[in-house]
């Protein structure tokens, strides 16, 4: 059967989503897969809302946007209201526990409504730079539809030059991969 | 020419604006003359990393005005030239635009249309329709491609310019926001692999030989003294458009031989037109899709017969009802219902026209 | 006995009697452009553009190759040719309302990049062609068409200092000129330094030409010649304003 995945990531500007959007893409792309990234771009990106909508599937994919998403991955309190709209009954929701006051703005139609401590962790465990590197993690193990060596292959693409120069970076990023995959793994 | 910018054939993953940096390197383009805008900029932001490397050239102008200007200067001294713009920067240049298409130069322009009226959004819409077909004091004597994804704006970039200096006629690839900034798949290539010949140019003025002495100086004009000269100049310069028309036009059909419910759209939104007739049809309901591909010329006969089998029409588009307008001049005297799903400045998926459909 | 009157060589005889009004002009200004393109013996090289406007009856006065752009629009349309076509010698040719009000962004825009083409902007204080209209050059308390009790400099302002700002924009290697229909051999000699400025690669060149326009002015031929010799350099300073061609290669 055909599978088309259909994920939106929202978070500040800053926090990384459109790199996390665009690091899935291309491990997707890399693996004969089809893959469409559309960034928002409106003159809200700066200090707005930025919001990454990703599709991934086996066939060609039609519309850029969609009406609803497979995974919606919400990092702030605006995210999460900006995002609601993406969500019907077969949507995993994922937001960041660390937002404060969102509790009754939370989507209530949703397959799923998952809270994952990532910030905290990257904050405690690991280190704040990587909490990107989190999300991603989560979204692979929230969808299941990209290898994680694929994933590898695109980070180590995107990041190699800084790995290069700092062999523990890499360690670093890859622990957060797995820390990410793990947060939802124990959640579903 | 020296190094091919593409060598043979390879699949990609990038942005539609990087697309047509690559089709116009592709098509030996030799000068992109360009002013900010977006959701535009990148296609300058690759052309100017990408050109120097193949002794290509850029000039950033004051405004849009100047950049549709100066690629009418390019052109005129022989060059293959183009530009690109959206929305109220599309506004400033469709005055070059006319001295194009009344002086017959050959130019490309590259619409990625943003959402309207006035500044409005950076993000997408198909509301530059008109304009780009018929924008200016003129009669639209333009030849405009509707694309729908990243292989079409590679594909009919390199057409264009083709097109264009084959029959003397401006031409536009009307794309969008979501094509010009979303990362696709596609393949590139040397127009030569798939057997694309590249237009020669030649110039329009600044010419070999001393005029008076070797030749007759060439002597330029869109200005006219007297109604019946203009006349007979503009007759001559529709007859030449119509003539060409039936040899450049293009269009798909999808499921239109035994469609009741006929969807009709364009650019990227046959996307979703070709995702809903397949939902509608694994649900049992006849339904097809007519999608223009040149906008300009229209595809009127073809999408007449289309029209006449059908039940019901539905225009779908980001805009309001600027294909309609289009559509509804190619068909007149049919009677079928035509219905509308107007979404300005919108994007349009699969799902709400499969609701729509369902809806009726 | 008849005196054949000494023309330039790309004059074109065809074309001619011009169509000018009488008493305009066009006419010397052309004729000093025609001999200093004579006198550097760059016919084969030149593309000449022409505004909308009276200028535009220059597109078809010389055995050169031209175009008829739009009002105002001249200067980008022969920097799209010089940028593709640097083997050629470009010259936009303007009134002041193409270069100094429609079309002014180009104007300065193509000025500060030190484009190397060559601008040649007739100013005749009014817009002719659309029936005397005020222009930015219209003097303080000259009547025209719109400003039927004089120009009033509160409501409107000062006439355009042309040259004067091109020369404040430009880089030292460009040329900036003022001439007058009144004195053709010194107009001749400072086009030459503007196409000699092309030639060189040196910088953007520019100047302007003071003209008449006796049939809006409402002006005989003594008034007119009053009027572009006495009371339009009261404005209008007559004289080169930058100049990076050594003088003494040029004879004067």
């Amino acid at each position: 059967m055909i599978k088309t995945v259909k994920i939106a990531l929202a978070g500040e500007g800053g926090q990384g989503v459109q790199s996390v959007a665009g690091i899935m893409v291309e491990a997707a792309y890399e693996e004969g897969k089809e893959a469409l990234y559309i960034p928002n771009f409106g003159v809200e990106q700066r200090g707005g809302v930025s919001v990454a909508y990703c599709q991934i599937s086996d066939e060609k994919i039609g519309s850029p946007k969609f009406v609803y998403a497979d995974l919606v991955v919400a990092l702030s309190d605006r995210a999460v209201l900006r995002t609601k709209q993406y969500v019907n009954k077969d949507t995993v929701f994922i937001y960041d526990t660390f937002i404060e006051g969102i509790e009754d703005d939370l989507p209530t139609n949703a397959k799923r409504v998952l809270g994952i401590p990532a910030l905290e962790i990257a904050k405690k465990e690991l280190h704040p730079r990587v909490f990107n590197v989190i999300i991603m993690g989560v979204a692979i193990a929230a969808t299941d539809f990209i290898e994680m060596s694929a994933i590898k292959t695109a980070l180590e693409k995107k990041l190699g030059y800084k790995f290069e120069q700092d062999p523990s970076l890499r360690d670093l990023n890859f622990k957060a991969l797995a820390r990410g995959v793990e947060l939802v793994k124990d959640l579903l | 020419m020296a190094v091919k910018p593409i060598q043979g054939e390879k699949r990609v993953f990038m942005t539609g604006n990087e697309v047509v940096a690559w089709a116009a390197l592709a098509a030996e383009v030799d000068i992109m003359y360009g002013y900010p805008i977006t959701p535009q900029n990148e296609v300058m932001h690759y052309w100017t990393r990408l050109a120097p490397k193949y002794d290509r050239k850029f000039l950033q102008t004051e405004d849009e005005i100047s950049a549709g200007f100066t690629t009418c200067g390019g052109v005129l001294s022989g060059k293959r030239a183009f530009t690109a713009t959206a929305g109220p920067g599309n506004t400033l240049m469709q005055e070059a635009m006319t001295m194009a298409e009344m002086m017959r130069i050959p130019l490309v322009q590259v619409v990625q249309q943003r959402g309207g009226p006035s500044t409005a959004t950076v993000i997408y819409s198909q509301q530059e329709v008109t304009m780009t077909c018929y924008g200016g004091n003129g009669e639209g004597l333009r030849i405009v491609y509707s694309t729908g994804s990243h292989q079409e704006l590679f594909d009919y970039t390199i057409k264009a310019f083709n097109i264009a200096w084959k029959y003397r006629f401006p031409a536009f690839v009307l794309g969008d926001g979501y094509q010009a900034k979303m990362r696709e798949s596609l393949n590139i290539y040397d127009p030569a692999e798939k057997g694309i010949e590249i237009v020669k140019t030649y110039p329009f003025v600044g010419l070999e030989g001393t005029p008076g002495v070797d030749r007759e100086p060439n002597h330029l004009r869109n200005t006219y003294n007297t109604e019946e000269e203009l006349n007979l100049v503009v007759n001559e310069l529709v007859a030449e458009y119509e003539k060409m028309a039936p040899e450049i036009v293009e269009y798909q059909n999808f499921n239109t031989d035994d469609a009741d419910i006929v969807i009709i759209a364009h650019g990227i939104v046959t996307r979703a037109a070709q995702a809903a007739v397949k939902t509608l049809r694994e649900q049992g309901i006849k339904a097809g899709h007519f999608r223009p591909v040149t906008l300009r010329p229209f595809p009127e006969e073809q999408i007449r017969a289309v029209v006449k089998k059908a039940k019901k029409l539905i225009v779908a588009e980001s805009a309001q009802g600027q294909l309609r307008k289009l559509v509804t001049d190619a068909i007149y005297g049919e009677s079928v219902p035509l219905e509308n799903y107007y979404k300005p400045g919108q994007g349009i998926t699969a799902e709400e026209l499969v609701e729509y459909v369902k809806g009726l | 006995m008849s005196i054949i009157p000494n023309m330039p060589k790309p004059w074109r005889k065809e074309t001619k009697p011009h169509k000018f009004c009488p008493g305009c002009g066009h006419g010397l200004v052309l004729k000093a452009l025609g001999e200093a393109i004579d006198e550097l013996n760059i016919q084969d090289k030149i593309v000449f553009g022409c505004d909308i406007g009276c200028s535009l009856l220059s597109w078809d006065f010389f055995n050169v190759d031209t175009v008829q752009t739009h009002h105002g629009r001249t200067t980008p349309v022969m920097t799209g040719v010089k940028r593709a076509r640097p083997d050629r010698i470009c010259i936009a040719y303007m009134g002041d309302g193409g270069g100094y009000a429609i079309g002014s962004q180009h104007l300065v825009n193509a000025a500060t990049r030190n484009e190397k083409i060559t601008v040649i902007l007739a100013n005749n204080c009014n817009y002719g062609m659309t029936g005397g209209q005020m222009a930015p050059t219209t003097l303080p308390g000259m009547k025209t068409e719109t400003s039927p009790y004089g120009r009033d400099i509160e409501e409107t302002g000062y006439p355009t200092q042309g040259p004067e700002m091109v020369a404040a924009i430009t880089q030292e290697r460009a040329y900036v000129a003022r001439g007058t229909v009144a004195n053709v051999r010194q107009l001749k000699n400072y086009i030459k330094r503007a196409l000699q400025t092309q030639m060189d690669n040196s910088g953007f060149s520019f100047v302007e030409a003071l003209s008449g326009c006796p049939t809006n002015w409402s002006t005989n031929a003594k008034d007119t010649w009053a009027f572009i010799e006495e009371t339009m350099p009261q404005y209008f300073k007559v004289g080169e304003l930058k100049t990076p061609v050594p003088k003494e290669g040029i004879s004067k």
